[in-house]
C-alpha cells in the first residue's frame, strides 16, 4: 500500500517538474478546463438562483391557500368550455362565506389593470388586486409603511390603497409613500400601506411587488372590467395539514352555491400553489436541461483540447519515455504520471475556473438571481479531475505502451 | 560467476511484409568483471544484440540466463525490473533530463527500485563524487560540457550497483579528448570490479576492453581476447 502512496508521490513530482519545464503549454491547457468549468459552475448557480427565487416566489403565495376560481390556472382542458362557465360574483362569495367552516379566512378578490400616476411618475399596466380586508388574512404580507386598508374602509368602498414595493419604489423613490394621493386610471386614491418585497421578479405580473391592493367596490364602481368580470374565492386553510380537507368542503360549498346536480362537472375551479410550482417546474426542466448541456459542450471542448496537448507533450518526451522505461519504469508507471500531469493541469486550471465563477456569480447577482453552494464547488472539482483523467488516458496509453528500443531511436 | 549465457539466440522482425533476420545463430557467455566489446558493420545485429543484452527485447527463439534466471519469457513488468537493478545504460547521446539537476537525473533508477528520498540523494551524491562531479551536483544538463553529461550518465548507471554496464558508443558525441578520459573512467570502474560491455564500431576504442566479439550478419564472426590492450594514460576522476 506504501508503495501505490510513494509511487503517486513521485508520479505527482514527476508531474509537477514537467508543468514547470513548460509554462505556456500548461497554463494554455488550463484555459480550456478554465473556460468549460467557469461556464458550467455559472449556469449550475444561475439555475439554482433561479430555483431559489421561483420558490421564494411561489412560496409568498402561502402553501396552505386555495383559490376558487372560474378559471383553472394551469389545465389541460380547453379555454373555451372555460369561457362558458358563469362568473362568480360578490354573491356567491356572501353565500360561500356563510356555508364554509373550516376555512380561517376568506376573501373576494377581483382585478384590473390601470396606469397609476404620482406627480409627474407614471406606471402602466399596473395589476390591481380588489378584496376585502380579509384579504390579508389570505397571505403572508409584511408591511414597510402604514397598513392594510380596514374593514370600515373595505365596508365603504373608500378610495384607499396598498402599494406593492416596486410600485412605491417607482412612484416615490424616496420612500414617502405614506398618506400621499395618487392616482389610479383617473381616479384619487390614498395611500395607507406599502408592503416590504414579497415575491420574485421571475414572476411579473403575479408578484405582490408588481400589485397594488383596493377594496373591491371601488373596482366595481370605478373600474369596469371585460376580461377580469369574475370573482376568485381566496380561501385560507386553518393549516397546510388542513389544505385537502379544507379544499373538499369549499368543493362541496360551491357545488351547492351553483346549484350543481350529482352528474354535473364543476363549473369552477380549486386552484392552489402545487399547481404553479409544477407548472413552473415543468418549464424550468427544459432550461436547465439545455443550460447544463450547452456549457457541458463547452467542458468537452476543452478536454479535447487537453488530449490534444496531452499527445502531443507525449510525442515530444518519446526519447525520455524510452529513457525512463530503459531505466526500469514499467508501463503502469509510465501510464500514472502522465495520467498525473493531465489531472493535475486540469485539477488547478478547474479550481481557477471556479474562483473565477464565483466572482461573477457575485457580479451577476446585481441582475440576476444567482446562488453559490458547496455543492457546486465539489461539482467543479469533480468534473475537472475527471476531465483530466479522461482526456489524459489515451495519450498516457499511447505513452505506457511505446517500445522502449523505438523510443530511444526517435529523432 | 557468470552473468550473461546465451545459447542459440535468433531475432526476427517483421518490416511490412519482409523479414529480417537480425540474429541468425548467437551463443555466447560473459561472467563477472569481464570487460568485453561487441562490434560490428551495419546491419551486423550488434543494436539487436545490446537491445537483448540489456533486457529492453526478447529473442524470438533460444536461451538467455542472466544470472541463472531464465529471461527469454519474461513480461514486460519482469524484464523493466531487471533493467532497474541489474543493467546500467550508457548511451552515444547520454539521454540525461534536459530540465533536472545532475543528482534528480542519477537517482532517476532509485526512484523507480522504490528507494526512499533520503536514501536516495545520498547515493546519487556519492556516486557522481565518484565519478568526478562532486562539484556539479546540482547543475542541470545544459550547464555542463560533453565530457561532464556523460559522467552523469555513468554515475546514473552506477547508482543501482548493477550486474552489468552496458555502453553504446559512449563516446560517440565526445571529441578524441574526452573521450579518452571517458575511457578512463570505465577503466577504473572495471578495476573496481564491475562487469562492462561495450558497443562500438571503432576499433581502437574496442582495444581499451579485453575481449572482442564481432558480429557480421547476424551470426559472431569471431570472439578473441584483445592481445595489445590500450590503458588510458589520463586519470578518470579528480578524486
Amino acid at each position: 500500500m506504501s508503495s501505490i502512496l510513494l509511487e503517486l508521490n513521485e508520479g505527482l513530482a514527476i508531474a509537477w517538474r514537467a508543468i514547470r519545464a513548460n509554462k505556456i503549454r500548461a497554463a494554455l491547457t488550463m484555459l480550456g478546463i478554465f473556460i468549460g468549468v467557469t461556464a458550467v459552475v455559472l449556469m449550475s448557480t444561475a439555475i439554482k438562483g433561479i430555483d431559489n427565487s421561483l420558490q421564494n416566489g411561489v412560496s409568498a403565495l402561502g402553501s396552505d391557500v386555495l383559490y376558487v376560481d372560474k378559471w383553472a390556472w394551469f389545465s389541460n382542458d380547453e379555454w373555451w368550455r372555460m369561457r362558458n362557465r358563469r362568473n362568480i360574483d360578490m354573491e356567491d362569495f356572501h353565500r360561500f362565506k356563510e356555508l364554509a367552516k373550516l376555512p380561517s379566512a376568506i376573501a373576494p378578490v377581483t382585478n384590473s389593470v390601470q396606469t397609476i400616476k404620482f406627480a409627474d411618475r407614471k406606471v402602466e399596466n399596473v395589476f390591481l388586486n380588489g378584496s376585502n380586508s380579509d384579504y390579508v388574512k389570505t397571505t403572508n404580507f409584511d408591511f414597510a409603511l402604514g397598513r392594510f386598508y380596514s374593514e370600515v374602509e373595505s365596508n365603504g368602498s373608500r378610495n384607499v390603497v396598498v402599494l406593492g414595493s416596486e410600485i412605491s419604489i417607482k412612484l416615490f423613490p424616496r420612500g414617502d409613500a405614506l398618506d400621499k394621493i395618487i392616482k389610479i386610471g383617473p381616479v384619487n386614491f390614498k395611500v395607507v400601506g406599502v408592503l416590504t418585497e414579497q415575491g420574485s421578479t421571475l414572476l411579473g405580473a403575479f408578484n405582490p411587488d408588481n400589485q397594488v391592493f383596493v377594496p373591491i367596490g371601488t373596482i366595481f364602481k370605478n373600474f369596469t372590467s371585460r376580461h377580469f368580470g369574475t370573482v376568485t374565492i381566496n380561501v385560507r386553510a386553518a393549516s397546510p395539514e388542513m389544505l385537502e380537507e379544507t379544499k373538499a368542503e369549499a368543493e362541496g360549498v360551491m357545488r351547492k352555491i351553483r346549484g350543481l346536480s350529482h352528474s354535473e362537472p364543476n363549473d369552477f375551479t380549486i386552484n392552489q400553489q402545487e399547481g404553479l410550482t409544477n407548472f413552473l417546474d415543468s418549464i424550468t426542466i427544459v432550461i436547465k436541461i439545455a443550460g447544463l448541456f450547452i456549457t457541458s459542450l463547452s467542458l468537452f471542448v476543452g478536454a479535447i483540447g487537453i488530449m490534444n496537448i496531452m499527445f502531443v507533450s507525449v510525442k515530444e518526451r518519446t526519447r525520455e519515455i524510452g529513457l525512463r522505461k530503459a531505466i526500469g519504469a514499467t508501463r503502469r508507471t509510465i501510464l500514472t504520471q502522465f495520467l498525473l500531469e493531465s489531472s493535475v493541469i486540469c485539477l488547478i486550471g478547474g479550481i481557477i475556473g471556479l474562483i473565477a465563477a464565483i466572482l461573477l456569480s457575485f457580479m451577476l447577482n446585481q441582475f440576476f438571481p444567482t446562488s453559490v453552494q458547496y455543492d457546486v464547488v465539489i461539482l467543479a472539482i469533480v468534473i475537472s479531475l475527471l476531465t483530466g483523467i479522461v482526456s489524459g488516458l489515451a495519450p498516457a496509453y499511447t505513452a505506457a505502451k511505446m517500445d522502449p528500443v523505438d523510443a530511444l531511436r526517435y529523432e | 560467476m557468470n552473468i550473461i549465457n546465451i545459447e542459440h539466440i535468433a531475432k526476427v522482425y517483421q518490416v511490412g511484409s519482409e523479414e529480417v533476420h537480425a540474429l541468425r545463430d548467437v551463443t555466447l557467455k560473459i561472467n563477472q568483471n569481464e570487460y568485453v566489446a561487441i562490434m560490428g558493420p551495419s546491419g551486423s545485429g550488434k543494436s539487436t544484440l545490446m537491445n537483448m543484452l540489456g533486457c529492453l527485447d526478447t529473442p524470438t527463439s533460444g536461451i538467455y540466463d542472466f544470472k541463472n534466471v531464465s529471461v527469454s519469457e519474461m513480461t514486460d513488468n519482469e524484464l523493466a525490473r531487471i533493467r532497474n537493478k541489474e543493467i546500467g545504460f550508457v548511451f552515444q547521446t547520454f539521454n540525461l533530463l534536459a530540465r533536472s539537476d545532475a543528482v534528480h537525473n542519477v537517482e532517476l533508477p532509485l526512484i523507480y527500485a522504490g528507494v526512499t528520498s533520503s536514501e536516495r540523494k545520498e547515493r546519487a551524491r556519492q556516486a557522481l563524487i565518484d565519478v568526478g562531479l562532486g562539484d556539479r551536483m546540482h547543475h542541470k544538463p545544459n550547464e555542463l560540457s560533453g565530457g561532464q553529461r556523460q559522467r552523469v550518465a555513468i554515475a546514473r548507471a552506477l547508482v543501482t550497483n548493477p550486474a552489468i554496464i552496458l555502453a553504446d558508443e559512449p563516446t560517440g558525441n565526445l571529441d578524441s579528448k574526452t573521450g579518452e578520459e571517458i575511457m578512463a573512467l570505465f577503466h577504473e570502474i572495471h578495476e573496481r570490479g564491475n562487469t562492462i560491455i561495450l558497443v562500438t564500431h571503432e576499433e581502437y576504442i574496442a582495444e581499451h576492453a579485453l575481449r572482442i566479439i564481432r558480429l557480421k550478419d547476424g551470426l559472431i564472426e569471431k570472439d578473441e581476447t584483445v592481445e595489445k590492450r590500450y590503458i588510458p594514460k589520463t586519470k578518470a576522476s579528480f578524486v
